[in-house]
Parts: structure tokens; sequence; C-alpha cells
């Protein structure tokens, strides 16, 4: 049994098959890649896996845990965190109560304990301030710690979106076009971050990602999806090299 | 300009984040406590209706302000609180009994709209909670042998320990404290996970699950906290009005609570205080102008309601964050006095973001 | 049977009012997703022009009715122009509490103009008809007919005309539209300016019925009761919503009057309760 594992995933939107009878499978501590052309249903994959969406058919198995038996807000406590294409950050927030927010998963405090804010709140909190610092430092966020949301440039919400993922202490880490907005240097420090949160932090991740040379440098396999179908899977060189793909980016080349 | 030098990483976990905060805090609780001393009957009478809407407005802004929940109905939660309050008094009971059974039923019946509500959004909510206060209110008029009907019901004063609270300031200082453990619990919560999950709630319903918040849980908690305070603030409003009839929490009761947030700020909980405080002085500052302006324009009936409503429309189209965010802007213009820039505060341009795609 | 027929009737006309009210709703909503909780004060207003000009300053009826339109179109594109357009992007709850705002002032400078004293219009309708045993006032047939009317001629706009595609366009998507080269601004001060005369046109129908004063504006809500059964977004679901509306209250008043004042919010609730987003929902999933 894989890490995660999907089987023949289908989903459609009136009428339109989002997503085709599409299996994959992941091994834990591996980068993995999914690309596409816009449209290919690469993003409802992972919606699939949050169970914002509900599947016509298939199934979804990570480390023993059926998906489908599940809500979407019981998916962060497996392990699974995420980001999002069009960042969903909490923006009337600061960038630590973003990354607290994280620590959800973590809490235990009865509501009771929470309202009258008892000695053992006070400790799980500090030692949660602890862990996002952790992230905070990882990332290299802490002059933004206090800043609003609101009032932040789209490269860094990005990198709080990654750090507010990584305080859930994930297995697995999804990330929708991490690179997507990003200047060429953010594109490059993302890739290293990618690689550093494999290496060190020993998380999963799967990224769906446009630019190629971010793709080749950090996964392992790659999937390639074209309307909802896979087109193929492998390594890099060989899935960019399909003429599947080659044909669904560039058109018949003959 | 005061530049914070955090050492520990508790010092964010406190209420009062540095010694300004405690002194000026501590220097508002006693102002507030030794207020008797200083003020007469008449005011100190309208101090407690402040407090009262504070509390009220309080309760609000945990279901509107910080889950992002908007209610039209919160009058309804006045409503049950006052008539059970006023109920377990004429039977005899002390406002021990009477008070907490006040904010249980109110709590029931948040339990009642939050379940259904916890699974609408925007402008059904608006909708359903409006509706629902309706129906209380219609309720109240029908039940004629537990709240008097349409006659109305007499409110006995409140009764601690066998003693009887007869004096204004009395039930000045009995408020103005409940109204402090309110506001503590309330920002207990705001500094726990629970109320993080509420703001999450409120800026993406989305990402919050995907990290692990139930909306739903959030919604229904947030709901039910939020309709036992304002319970309270009715059990209280009813020994300020010492006279109920259902008509007093109909819907404009309900427009003017939601005013009251919206005017100090939503979101914090410095704005409950600022709107009850402006909603207050507004009231006052309004039937004396009514008594200083000639008889025909004073006189016109009416014209309380319309200086409402200019206010309202004034206050959203001109400054939609509330007079909290105003108060933040002068605050930074005199920190940073000489090098203040207009642009710090300037709203960006919006488009419609549709609310249609949920 | 015949008292059956007679409520039903008397419940369509009425339903037909609210019906017209939830349209001016639908039509703002669709347009500009801004809730005008100031609908019914705006039907209000149309009443209250529509009685100084026929009136007071004495127009003859044919004359005053679309006058009165015109007038309210005009107040209808200048709220638009002068205050609403302002919270465009801004949260729900700022439009919502704008609008019942707007609705506080109408109903109190309705008060301070007219007074607070019940008028009336001298209507060119009048009389009854009686058919199959049931007599019907002729202003409740009128209300019908010219509900139906109405609906025809609006449906056929948003079908064919250039205008009425450019608003469907922009209820859409609003950026695209622009981007298409349709005057955004202008088209929902034409959608604010449509709908105040629609409402204006439900207060010059309701006029012989209920007398004309400010609090009829609260009627309003019940219009917005009508909405949210429909499905907001829904034009022919306002209607629909409208009507069952109007039916619900003669028969709850007739057969079970200790709920005659809730029963439609009673309804609403069920409705509501068991889909979250009306009969004929508009709302998707958002794209993540």
């Amino acid at each position: 049994m894989s890490f995660l594992e999907i089987k023949n995933l289908s989903i459609s939107f009136g009428g339109v098959k989002a997503v085709d009878d599409v299996s994959f499978s992941i091994e834990e501590g591996s980068v993995y890649a999914i690309i596409g052309p816009n449209g290919a249903g690469k993003s409802t994959i992972f919606n699939l896996l949050s169970r914002f969406y509900e599947p016509l058919s298939g199934q979804l198995n990570f480390s023993g845990n059926e998906l489908l038996e599940l809500g979407a807000k019981d998916i962060a406590r497996l392990g699974i965190a995420r980001t999002f294409q069009n960042l969903e950050l909490f923006e009337h927030a600061s960038v630590l109560q973003n990354l607290l927010v994280g620590r959800h998963v973590h809490n235990n405090q009865s509501w009771w304990r929470q309202m009258l804010f008892t000695r053992s709140v006070v400790e799980a909190e500090l030692e949660h301030r602890r862990k996002v610092e952790e992230v905070i430092d990882f990332l290299e966020l802490a002059h933004y710690r206090n800043q609003m949301i609101s009032g932040l440039p789209y490269g860094v919400r990005k990198k709080i979106e990654l750090a507010r993922a990584l305080c859930i202490e994930p297995k697995l880490l999804l990330l929708d076009e991490p690179s997507s907005g990003l200047n060429p240097e953010e594109t490059e420090e993302m890739g290293f971050w990618i690689e550093d949160i494999r290496r060190d932090l020993n998380i999963t991740v799967v990224l769906i990602e446009h630019d190629m040379s971010l793709v080749a440098e950090v996964s392992d396999r790659v999937l390639a999806i074209v309307n909802g179908r896979v087109a193929t899977e492998g390594s890099h060189a060989f899935v960019q090299s399909h003429p599947d793909v080659v044909s669904a980016y560039l058109g018949d080349v003959k | 300009m005061r530049i914070l030098f955090k050492t520990n990483y508790k010092q964010d976990l406190n209420l009062a984040k540095h010694s300004g905060h405690r002194f000026w805090y501590g220097l508002l609780i006693l102002v507030l406590l030794a207020a008797p001393l200083i003020l007469d009957g008449y005011y100190i009478g309208e101090a407690t209706r402040v407090l009262i809407f504070a509390m009220a407005g309080l309760g609000l802004m945990v279901v509107t302000g910080f889950t992002g929940q908007v209610s039209l109905g919160h009058a309804a939660f006045l409503l049950i609180g006052a008539y059970t309050n006023a109920w377990f008094l004429a039977q005899g009971f002390s406002s021990f009994i009477a008070l907490p059974m006040a904010a249980l039923l109110s709590m029931i019946g948040g339990l009642l709209v939050a379940i259904p509500a916890a699974r609408m959004s925007g402008i059904y909510l608006a909708i359903a909670t409006l509706v629902f206060a309706i129906i209380v209110e219609d309720v109240a008029g029908h039940l004629s042998s537990i709240t008097g009907g349409n006659r109305g019901m007499m409110v006995d004063v409140p009764m601690l320990f066998g003693y009887q609270i007869w004096q204004s300031w009395e039930l000045y200082l009995f408020v103005l404290i409940i109204l402090v453990a309110a506001t503590l619990i309330v920002l207990n919560i705001l500094r726990s996970p629970l109320g993080r999950a509420m703001i999450a709630v409120r800026d993406s319903e989305v990402s919050s699950q995907a990290l692990g918040v139930n909306p739903m849980k959030i919604k229904v908690f947030a709901f039910t906290v939020s309709a036992a305070i304002t319970g309270l603030a009715g059990a209280f409003l009813a020994h300020y009005m010492l006279f109920l009839t259902p008509q007093i929490f109909g819907i404009l009761l309900s427009i003017q609570l939601l005013l009251m947030i919206v005017l100090g700020g939503l979101g914090t909980v410095h704005g409950v205080f600022f709107g009850a405080v402006l909603i207050g002085v507004l009231e006052t500052g309004i039937s004396i102008a009514k008594d200083a302006l000639p008889s025909s324009i004073g006189g016109l009936p009416g014209i309380e309601p319309l200086v409402f409503g200019v206010i309202l429309v004034s206050v959203i189209a001109f400054e939609p964050t509330g007079i909290y965010s105003r108060w933040v802007k002068i605050r930074s213009y005199m920190e940073f006095f000489p090098i203040y820039r207009r642009k710090s505060f300037k709203r960006q341009r919006v488009y419609l973001k549709t609310e249609r795609l949920k | 049977m015949n008292e059956f027929l007679q409520l039903l009737i008397v419940g369509i006309s009425q339903g037909c009012i609210y019906g017209l009210m939830a349209l001016g709703f639908v039509m703002i909503y669709k347009a500009t997703e801004m809730v005008n909780f100031a609908q019914g004060d705006m039907m209000m207003l149309g009443s209250f022009v529509a009685w100084t000009l026929i009136m007071d300053l004495g127009m003859p009826f044919w004359l005053g009715v679309p006058a009165t339109l015109i007038v309210m179109a005009l107040f209808g594109a200048l709220v638009d122009i002068l205050i609403v357009r302002r919270v465009i992007g801004q949260p729900q709850f700022a439009v919502i509490i704008l609008t019942l705002g707007l609705g506080i002032i109408f109903r109190a400078a309705a008060g301070m103009i007219w007074g607070h004293v019940p008028l009336t219009i001298d209507s060119p309708i009048s009389g009854f008809s009686s058919f199959y045993g049931i007599v019907i006032g002729n202003e409740r047939l009128v209300i019908i007919a010219v509900t139906a009317l109405l609906i025809t001629i609006l449906w056929t706009y948003f079908r064919y005309s250039k205008w009425g595609v450019a608003m469907k366009a922009t209820s859409q998507n609003q950026l695209a539209a622009y981007y298409s080269g349709i005057p955004v601004r202008v088209i929902i001060s034409a959608v604010w300016a449509v709908a105040a005369a629609i409402s204006a046109l439900a207060g010059i129908l309701l006029a012989p019925i209920t007398l004309i004063e400010p609090m009829n504006g609260l009627l309003g809500i019940k219009a917005f009761a009508a909405a949210v059964i429909g499905g907001f977004g829904s034009m022919p679901g306002a209607i629909l919503g409208g009507l069952i509306v109007g039916i619900i209250e003669p028969f709850a008043a007739a057969y079970i009057p200790a709920v005659k004042g809730s029963m439609v919010y009673i309804v609403m609730l069920i409705v509501l309760a068991l889909r979250p987003q009306g009969l004929f929902a508009q709302i998707h999933k958002k794209k993540l």
C-alpha cells in the first residue's frame, strides 16, 4: 500500500468530466509534480483530496485512511496540509494569528478552559507559539510577524500560506501552483524551500506547477493530466518528451 | 511612539500589553466605579443604559464582528432575556436564579437559530435572523399568560441575598461588574484557539476547513455565546425599562445594535464600547438639540430616526471600518507626527467580490 | 369552495405586489450583488409621489402613473450614483446596513413630508366583478393583469434587447462585462432605476387596497421573504415566491388566525432549513 493512493477518481461539473478515471500513487518522502494545461483538472484533484468536492466514483487512500469516509474538516487532522491557487489567507488578522490557526488541529483545550484562559491554556498557547516560531525561522518571516495580511505584497502572502500549512506539522503537503505570481528569484527560493521541506522536515510534497524548470529541479516523479485524464506518468524528462504532453501544450506538431 | 521590547512569548498573551495599557485601563475602571459618587441619578441612569447596550453589542460583536455572521435579529435574544428574568423574579426567585436562566434560555434560542443558520451564509442568514426576531416578537405577544401579551408586564427590581436593588447607582454597579466579566470572557476567547478559529471562519471558510476547523461548530458556538451575553443584557434592560412590551424589541432595536457595533468598528472589542458611548451620547444629544431647535423643526415626528439613518448611511459610505479605525488613524498621526503619510490608510480600489460562489 | 377561490384570488393579487417588489430586489441583487433592504420603502415613496402628482397637483390619473414611474426611476438612479455606488466591493453586511439606513431615512422623510395620516388616491378602477359565484374587487384583477403584462415585457426585454443582454452580462461577471465595453456603471444605475420604477408601480397598484402611509415601507420584509423563498437570484423565482407569500397570508388569517402574522416567515424558515439557498438556488461552488 502506497502512502497516498488515488484510484479511478472521477468527477463531473454540469456534464463535463473534469477528472476522468484518474489513478496514481505517491511514495512517502517523494516530491510529486502534477502538470497539465489550464483547466485540465489539476486543482480539482486537490479539491477532491481536501474533500471540498464529492467525486462521482473512485477511492482516495492516505496511509490506511479512506478519505471519502471523512469530511473536509477532518483532512488536516490526518496530516494533510495544502495551499490554494488564489491564496485563502485570513485577511484581517496578523501573520502570527494566521499561522496559529494552523495549529488548530493540535488544540486539545476544552471550550470553557479557553473562556477562562486557565493555566493549561496558557501552557498550550506557549507551546503553539514555539512551534510557529520554528516555522517563522524556517521560512524567514520574522520581519512580518505582527503585520496584517491585508497590507502585505503577493510574494510574502504566498510564503505565509506555505508557512501556515507547515504549522499543521503535516505528513503530506499539497501545493497548488507555488510559483505562480512570483518573480524568478522568488521562484528559485520556493524551489529551495520545497527541497528543504522534504529533506529537513520529512514531508511528502505534491505540487501543481506550470514552471517546468521548478518541476525539473524538485520533483522525483511527474504526472501529466490532459482534459481530466492521465496522459502519462514518469520521470521529468520522460514526461516532458511524451508526445501526448507535447501536443497538449503545443498542438499537433506534424 | 512606544517601542516594545519583547523578551518572552508570554507577553503576547497578556491582555494589557504594556504598562501604559495597565495604567489607562485601570484608571478607566476606577473612574467607572467612582461615577456614582460624582454623577446624579439621571446621568447614572443614562450611563446604565450605555453599559447595557454595550453588553448587548458585545454579544452581537462575537457573532457578527468576529465570526462574520450578520445577525439582524439580536433584539430577539434581548427579548428572551428580559422576559425570562422578569418572569423568574415575579415568581419570587432571586436574581441568582433569574439572571442565569435569562442567559440560559437565550442560549437555547441562540442554539435554535444557529443550527440551521450555520448552513446559511451572507444574505440568507441576515434574513433568517431578521425573521426569527419577528416570530419571537409575535410569539411573545401571543403568550399573554406568561408575558402579559401586548398589555405589557411589570418588572420587579433585582434581588440579591434577599436584598432588593432599588437605587439607580446599585443597578449601575451591578451591570458594570457583569459587563466587565463578560468582556473578560470575550477577550479570553479571542486570544485562544476558539477566537482564532472564529476569525478564520469569518475571513475564509474554505481554508479554515483545510486547517481542520469545523465551521459549523464554530458558528454554533459563536451564536450560543453571543445569545447568552445578549440575553444577560436583555435581563438588565428589563430592569432599566421597568415595563416590558414585545414592541420594544422590534426590528429597529436589532438595527440599532448593528449600527452601534458598525459605528464603533466591527471586529474589535473597543468598537463595542466606542459604539455604545456614541449611540448614548447621540440619543441624549438629539433630545437636547430637539429642545434647542425651533419647534417647527425640532417638533417634527421622526427627526430621531432621520438623524440615525443619516449617520448610519454616512458612516458606511465614508468610513466603513467605523470610529475605532478613525481613532487609530488619529493616534498614528500623532505618534508619527511630522512624518505621517496620508497614504498609509488609503482605501484600496476594490472590485465586486462575488459571494454567489461559495 | 367559493371561499377557497375567493381567498386564492385575493392571495394571488396580493402576491403579485410582493412578487413585483421581490423582482426589484432580485434585479438589483443579480446586477450588483447588493441587497436593497429599502425596496419596500421605495414602493412606499412611489405611492406618495403618485398621490402628490395626482391628488395634490391634479394630474390626470393616466398621466400621473407614468410620471410617477419616471420620477421614481430617476430617484433610484440617484440613490445608486450618490450613495450606494460607494460601497461596491465592501462586504455584504456593509450593504445590508447601508440600505437598512436608507430605508429608515426614507420612512422618516416620508413621515415628515406627507405626515402619518393615511392618504388615498382616487382610482379610475373601482367596482366589483363576480364570476363562478365569487365577488372580487376590480382593482385586484387589475393588479394581476398588470403584473402579468409587466413580466412579459421584462422577459422580452432581457431576452432580446441590447441593454437587457448587457444587464445580464453585468450580473454574470462585472469585470468581464467591463472589458467587453459594456458601461457597467451606467448599467447598474439603470438597474436601480428600473427596480425603483417597478416598486413604484407596485405601490400605485397597492394604493387602492391599503391606505398610503410611511409604515407601508415595512411590507418590504414580506417581499424579502418572497425573494428568499424563490431563491434570491431567480426572477421567475421572485414572482413565484411572491405568489406563495401572497397566498399563504389570507389562508393563514382565515384558518389559523393565531399565527397569521408569522406564518409567512415560518414557511420561509422551513424553506431555508431544507434548502439553505432557496428554491431556485443561484449559488455555486467557489473556484479555488
